[in-house]
């Protein structure tokens, strides 16, 4: 038996989960998934920044285009750390494609045009 | 290096309001006088954190410097005000009576006061409460002093120093007196500044500097009292109209409640005796300030604090201010300058130049000595029409920085150009009131610090919030340490 | 001088509140709109929340801050809204005039038809909660530490501690250590979190990050930064427990201590305003001023961007029906009161004829409790009841009713009862 507290919405459910995977406290689909992951291999979005040239602000907001190990996200940010991008950017850019052979993309977050 | 070495006529130590006060009255004679500082900008310790009260002077004992001082500095704050652009209103003061004991004390204080030279008038329980109309029952009469009034201390301070080097004065900063020798008349201090003769003006550190060159034969002692504050924001409710004091104890005047410059209100001080860098607040004292200050007004809205400070004060061993050459010849102390200070500096600054200095120097007016420092802009003060006048000469005044407190760009770029410039954000928020509102800088701090740096020409963490090492933004990210 | 220009509608704040409100008053026909923004850009404080979790509820996904407010730009650009940025609002009146200032417009003087304030909050400082010790560099509020590290790209600090479990504090301790910073604790004043259990989960137990419950900060050491912190433990009433002591050596310390409206427009036109420290409003968010609305976090505190929205949609609403003369300004009032264990509702008055077909309403508890009910009374008369395992203080709470329900009653009471099982 484990226990944890859901992160898939701001609910926050109390998860259960016992050596047969079934989970209990959840109010959704996405609460079972989240707790089967976190004993298989837990996952976070990670979300940063990135420097930006050319544009009236120095950063750039970056997401992973989907959950990574969380083991991994030190690893990722230091990816993240050597890029530096120059705008003009679009939402959705990819910075950097397939981070640290994760098969997953630095994505920006933002629009912004060129200064 | 002793061959182009630049002697000066005066050296000041300290950059608070009575070292500021004596640099402009000095500026008006044709002597080199030089100001040494500790700190990274002027008025930074006891100038910068104090009640603010021009007092009328009734209740310093008769016959003392305090006395004489603080009756001759109250008398010059109309023309000080307007030559340095310093907000200051004579909003009068009363002290205020809970018990027939408190009376007598008044009474005694209202004759004290005839004998300094200041009227007052003692008040009825209708009067005081008519004056106040928020007072608690508990008070049951009072002594108004028509002559007190608020001013704002860090602009007093800044413009006189602004004034004073307008006139000719040199003010370096970041320069802490550690060693002082004398050779041929001529002091030395930290083996790089010379002058001929030494006003020491160095505050709370004012003991310790006289041991430079007094030790085992002209000592004094210096106790700190720590004062803590509680500043409200400004509020449309009625509150306040004038300085509100309690019957002064032996611990000093008490806790007051006053309005202040910028229309926010002051309560305090404590005073208790710390160390001389103890300018922590505490949660104890401000309970205790926060209760005796409740005894004057019921229902204080505390939910509109926006800060709360703590100062901290010379108390003499001797309870009146030292001012007079020391046993080392051409070595003045201006120590031990407790409340009432603040009100007494322009007499002191007066005192120290005609009865002191002028017996040692020769001093001849400059022709070309200007008391005036170039006027400040207020945009939020002006008229919608003027505010447009203003933007046609220069765009920056539109563009409001501070929130709270609408000042805009062009101000503080007019206060960066000024020649007491601000080198910090607590330099620029006592000059300026940038950061001093509700937000405590919240909303704007990023956009003043942008502002410095670029007119300083570095970067955005290179600028210091007070002193040095006191960084707000430690590196750029991605950027080794 | 020059005519007035006049506009039909002025929105104040071009944040999540303000960018929602003018896209419904548009949606509702009402063309003549400006939003009027401080900042250089549209999106308000969500370009600085760069962390993913906003628009479950409106979108059905999770975003990031900024592309949650890229979609409302967005939809401002397509409806053609005007809006000025870098413009600074000083003052209104009630006849509603608008006072604003730009460096590329000068001091503009507009008179509004109807004007809607969304001026979001400000965080509350180490001066408004007395915080003891030295005032000295190294002393952020979390926003203050947001924005210095993700619109302008610095690092506030190397080892720091957080006073106050608030959701942005507990994001910055997330967001601190991924960039190589170490959080050595969150120190919270209750005996519970004041954040989102997810936020405790993801950005403190990812990271084991100490939460000291019952905790505030007694000194603060340091001569010309932070050097030092001292927590300690905290009874019921707040004193001190002797020997509780913990010390931590940092350079930062960072506020998480609450956020509150920031209402300096409505206060110059002495606009009612609530224990909330906005605005007291009607159904359609309407001051006690006639033609000015409010909405957002300068309303009230919302803890989800999503119900800022939403709040924002019937403003924009209220704002066209007042425009087109369609509000009832009958008596027909019926006040809200706030009963047992509840320290706010939102609105705090209605006229049940301007509800189209049911009506929201907000609220908050005083304190936490477990097994409850909330009733709902009209007129003393328990017209809805809600059971619930757990309610805080933290947690924003909705109770909606259709119209029919509310008719014709004077007074609703809503009252947080123990359910004994």
């Amino acid at each position: 038996m484990k226990s944890f507290i859901c992160i898939e919405c701001p609910k926050g459910c109390h998860l259960t989960i016992d050596e047969n995977f079934n989970v209990t406290g959840n109010s959704c689909i996405r609460g079972k998934n989240y707790a089967i992951n976190e004993i298989k291999c837990p996952k976070r979005i990670l979300t940063s920044t990135v420097k930006l040239t050319n544009a009236s602000i120095s950063r750039l907001p970056v997401i992973t285009s989907a959950p990574i190990p969380k083991d991994k996200m030190f690893d990722v940010i230091k990816e993240i750390h050597k890029v530096s991008i120059s705008a003009p950017v679009k939402l959705h850019d990819i910075i950097i494609s397939n981070v640290c052979n994760l098969s997953i993309d630095i994505i920006a977050t933002r629009t912004i045009n060129k200064n | 290096m002793k061959t182009n070495k630049k002697i000066y006529d005066i050296i000041i130590i300290g950059a608070g309001v009575v070292g500021c006060m004596i640099a402009r009255e000095l500026s008006q004679y044709n002597v080199d006088v030089l100001v040494l500082e500790k700190d990274n900008d002027v008025c930074n310790e006891t100038s910068a954190a104090n009640s603010a009260i021009i007092h009328s002077g009734y209740d310093p004992l008769p016959n003392t410097l305090k006395a004489k001082l603080n009756v001759l500095g109250n008398a010059m704050f109309d023309k000080i005000s307007s030559e340095l652009d310093v907000s200051f209103k004579r909003i009068g003061s009363i002290t205020l009576a809970f018990n027939e004991d408190d009376i007598n004390t008044l009474k005694m204080l209202q004759k004290r006061g005839e004998e300094n030279g200041v009227v007052t008038k003692l008040l009825d329980y209708k009067e005081v409460h008519e004056l106040e109309p928020l007072l608690s029952p508990k008070v049951i009469g009072g002594l108004y002093a028509s002559s007190a009034g608020i001013i704002n201390p860090f602009t007093l301070c800044v413009h006189a120093m602004e004034n004073a080097i307008d006139n000719g004065v040199t003010l370096i900063l970041n320069e802490e007196v550690k060693t002082i020798s004398k050779e041929n008349d001529i002091y030395n201090i930290n083996d790089k500044h010379f002058g001929k003769i030494i006003i020491n003006a160095a505050g709370i550190n004012a003991d310790d500097i006289n041991l430079l060159v007094n030790k085992g034969k002209d000592e004094f002692t210096l106790l700190p009292r720590k004062g803590e504050y509680i500043v409200l924001n400004h509020f449309k409710a009625p509150f306040v109209s004038h300085t509100l004091f309690m019957v002064p104890s032996n611990k000093g005047k008490g806790v007051l409640i006053s309005p202040t410059t910028s229309n926010n209100y002051l309560i305090g001080p404590s005073a208790d005796l710390v160390y001389k860098d103890d300018n922590t607040t505490q949660k104890d004292i401000i309970n205790i300030v926060k209760k005796q200050a409740e005894n004057m007004i019921c229902n204080i809205p505390y939910n509109e604090t926006i800060r709360v400070f703590a100062g901290i004060r010379a108390t003499p061993e001797t309870h009146d201010f030292i001012i007079k050459e020391s046993m080392s010849e051409n070595f003045i102390n201006v120590a031990g300058i407790e409340s009432p200070g603040l009100v007494s500096s322009p007499a002191i600054a007066k005192m120290v130049v005609d009865e002191i200095v002028s017996k040692k120097i020769n001093l001849v007016k400059k022709d070309n000595y200007n008391p005036y420092v170039r006027k400040y802009v207020h945009v939020d003060k002006l008229s919608f029409e003027e505010k447009n006048k203003l933007y046609q000469e220069n765009k920056d005044y539109a563009s409001i920085v501070c929130k709270c407190e609408k000042v805009s760009k062009g101000e503080i770029i007019d206060c960066l150009n000024r020649s007491c410039p601000p080198f910090s954000i607590k330099g620029l928020k006592k000059r300026l009131r940038v950061g001093f509102g509700k937000c405590q800088g919240g909303m704007c701090q990023s956009e003043a610090l942008s502002i410095m740096a670029s007119f300083y020409n570095v970067d955005k963490k290179d600028i210091l919030y007070d002193n040095k090492n006191s960084n707000i933004l430690l590196k750029k990210m991605q950027e080794e340490d | 001088m020059n005519e007035v220009k006049t506009i039909d509608l002025v929105v104040i704040g071009g944040g999540s509140a303000g960018l929602a409100a003018a896209i419904s008053a548009k949606n509702e026909g009402i063309d003549d709109i400006l939003i009027i923004e401080k900042e250089e850009f549209l999106g308000g404080i969500l370009q600085q929340c760069i962390h993913n979790g906003f628009g479950l509820q409106t979108f059905n996904e999770q975003l990031s801050g900024p592309e949650y407010a890229q979609r409302y730009i967005n939809e401002v650009e397509r409806l053609k809204i005007k809006y000025i940025t870098n413009a600074f609002v000083s003052s209104i009146s009630k006849d509603k005039d608008v006072y604003y200032s730009s460096k590329s417009e000068g001091f503009v003087h507009i008179k509004a038809k109807a004007i809607i304030i969304s001026t979001g909050c400000v965080e509350r400082t180490p001066g408004q909660i007395m915080l003891e010790g030295k005032r000295i560099s190294g002393i952020l509020t979390a926003g203050q530490a947001q924005k210095y590290m993700n619109i302008e790209g610095y690092m506030v600090g190397k080892k720091a501690f957080i006073l106050g479990s608030g959701d942005i504090g507990l994001i910055m301790a997330r967001r601190m250590t991924l960039e190589g910073a170490k959080v050595l604790g969150v120190a919270e004043l209750m005996p519970y979190s004041n954040g989102l259990a997810r936020n405790i989960a993801q950005c403190l137990n990812d990271f084991n990050i100490p939460l000291f419950l019952s905790h505030t900060i007694k000194d603060v050491i340091g001569k010309d930064r932070v050097e030092k912190i001292i927590i300690a433990k905290v009874d019921e009433k707040g004193n001190y427990i002797e020997n509780s002591e913990k010390e931590f050596e940092v350079d930062t310390l960072i506020l998480s201590v609450g956020l509150i409206p920031y209402n300096v427009l409505l206060e110059g036109v002495d606009a009612k305003i609530s224990s909330t420290k906005g605005a007291i409003v009607d159904e359609n968010y309407m001051t006690s001023i006639p033609g000015i609305f409010e909405c957002g976090n300068s309303l009230h505190v919302h803890d989800l961007v999503d119900y800022v929205s939403l709040e924002a949609k019937q403003a924009g609403v209220g704002a066209s029906l007042y425009l087109k003369n369609m509000l009832n300004s009958d008596n027909d009032n019926c006040q809200v009161k706030c009963g047992n264990n509840i320290s706010y509702i939102v609105p705090q008055h209605i006229n049940v004829n301007n509800i189209k077909k049911d009506i929201s309403f907000k609220y908050r508890v005083r304190k936490p409790m477990k097994n409850v009910k909330v009733e709902a009374y009209l007129d003393d008369k328990l017209i809805k009841s809600i059971s619930k395992i757990a309610i805080l203080p933290s947690e924003m709470e909705k109770m909606t009713f259709n119209k029919e329900a509310l008719a014709n009653g004077r007074e609703l009471r809503f009252e947080v009862k123990e359910v004994k099982l």
